[in-house]
């Protein structure tokens, strides 16, 4: 009973990952025409991968998930809007300010910043402005998921609000200076972790199915969207203010 | 033992990413809500299964695939391998690049079909549509769309075209089919945007864009090397919103026919 549960859960890794290793193996042979180097060590770190998908799936459905939900229940019930409007910051502040992608992403836009004579080449400079930009992602991220469960609160259809977030992406864009409209693109899209996502799902479909006429599909989802889009009207805000 | 130290090191920088959330959540239980959580042994033990299979997901990864990506994206871009030994370029020649522009919308694909995020997101969507929306029909429409947005941002790193254009078009784009789309389908396809682009397709595609704009005569890494996750997360909008607009069309068409029969 339990080795099929197992053993079909396997499966389904198996065909997550199929593709990935199909792509790599064509080009390399048909395209490149190379051999595999380290069998042995692919096919080995291939079972890890595949075992370890297993694993985390599994885990979404056990922890995860319910977690998310209970927490939104809880604090939906408890009936305090502050607080619940303190825990969605706080969820989207600190899962994003340690975020190794972020520091990476940030300590090389300092680098361009400072080859392009942007900011001082000095080493505290590029620092400050690394820790700075870091700071506005990790705030905006925070203040996305705020906005979201505000909306899912209020209703408010999301649509209007994300059209209202490009344009105001599209104005940043033009008085933005050039280095930084690449990096605040990609801001909004390394910014959500995969345990973050899973965590912030079911926080709003948790949300969304306790509140009184909200429905989970219509109005849980969205949360991510609005973590992806402030980070980079947040990111061009930055790179204006500072570079005047 | 050198995969002992490489796992124990991945293991301890996903703990380090969990921490933020158990501080954060052990705070609020215990000031805010002061009451037990149901199912805490199912919970933690389900805590424990996420992190160690993403640690392990991540060493396997970095041992068995990302090594070999990551070449192949640079041995792909090489001039050598694209305009053969011994000429020399100054123009990139955007038609000279198919087998990159393939390998982007390949790789892309790929790697968004194997994307942890996406697949709980798929879970939920299915659960909460009480299946109406499959997980398989989710992912794929959204790996469609990532494959599109890295192939056409390799497109545009080989041409060196100016990258906010293309996000205007593809904001334009989403805009006017959010006008058209079925309502309850837009706050999923919004999200579809921004889950797609983690663990996996992130470390590949970032070497795919920095190996391009390196090799490409006349682009500069520093400026033409971003871009790519901002397309990878433009386009599954594009696409989730397009097949729920197909599918919803398909449907009324169907009961307009049968009206139509029904009536003679």
């Amino acid at each position: 009973m339990i080795i099929t549960v197992i053993l079909k859960k396997l499966r389904a890794a198996v065909a997550d990952l199929l593709p990935i290793v199909l792509v790599i193996a064509f080009f390399q042979i048909v395209v490149l025409k190379q051999p595999l180097p380290h069998m042995g060590e692919v096919l080995f770190g291939t079972l890890l991968v595949v075992v370890g998908l297993t694993l985390f799936v599994q885990g979404l459905e056990m922890g995860l998930f319910p977690i998310g939900e209970t927490m939104a229940h809880a604090l939906a019930r408890k009936g305090s809007l502050f607080w619940l409007l303190c825990f969605a910051f706080a969820l989207g502040f600190s899962t994003t300010v340690a975020e190794p992608a972020l520091i990476a992403v940030a300590a090389e836009a300092a680098e361009i910043a400072g080859k392009g004579g942007l900011i001082d080449p000095g080493q505290e400079s590029l620092q400050r402005y690394a820790f700075g930009l870091r700071m506005s992602v990790a705030f905006s991220v925070g203040l996305a998921i705020l906005i979201g469960v505000m909306r899912i609160i209020r209703g408010w259809p999301i649509h209007y609000l994300i059209i209202g977030g490009y344009v105001l992406v599209m104005l940043m864009t033009i008085i933005a200076p050039d280095e930084i409209i690449g990096i605040a693109y990609d801001a909004g899209g390394v910014t959500t972790s995969t345990i973050t996502v899973p965590l912030v799902a079911a926080l709003g479909v948790g949300l969304a199915s306790i509140i009184k006429g909200r429905s989970p599909l219509v109005d849980g989802f969205g949360l991510i969207a609005f973590a992806s889009l402030l980070p980079m009207i947040f990111v061009m805000g930055y790179g204006v203010i500072i570079f005047g | 033992m050198g995969f002992i130290h490489d796992f124990s090191k991945i293991l301890f920088a996903t703990c380090r990413d969990v921490l933020p959330i158990i501080l954060l959540i052990t705070c609020f239980q215990l000031v805010v809500l002061r009451q037990p959580i149901p199912h805490l042994r199912r919970l933690v033990v389900g805590g424990v299964y996420v992190v160690l299979g993403l640690a392990l997901f991540l060493a396997g990864l970095e041992k068995a695939l990302f090594p070999l990506g990551k070449i192949m994206a640079t041995q792909l871009s090489d001039p050598v391998f694209i305009y053969g030994a011994g000429k020399e370029v100054l123009q990139a020649d955007w038609k000279a690049y198919g087998w990159v522009y393939l390998f982007a919308a390949m790789i892309g694909f790929a790697t968004t079909i194997a994307e942890p995020s996406l697949i709980a997101v798929a879970y939920k969507a299915n659960e909460v549509s009480a299946g109406t929306i499959s997980q398989w029909g989710l992912r794929l429409t959204v790996a469609v769309g990532v494959a599109f947005g890295i192939s056409l941002g390799t497109f545009r790193i080989v041409t060196g075209t100016p990258l906010y254009l293309y996000i205007l078009i593809g904001y334009m784009i989403v805009i006017v089919q959010t006008l058209f789309a079925p309502k309850s389908i837009i706050p999923l396809a919004y999200d579809s945007g921004g889950v797609t682009t983690s663990t996996v397709t992130v470390p590949l595609v970032a070497a795919l864009g920095l190996g391009l704009s390196a090799t490409v005569p006349g682009r500069n890494p520093a400026l033409d090397g971003f871009g790519l996750i901002a397309f990878a997360s433009l386009c599954p909008i594009i696409t989730v919103l397009g097949y729920s607009q197909f599918m919803h069309w398909r449907v009324q068409r169907k009961t307009k026919i049968r009206e139509k029969r029904d009536a003679l």
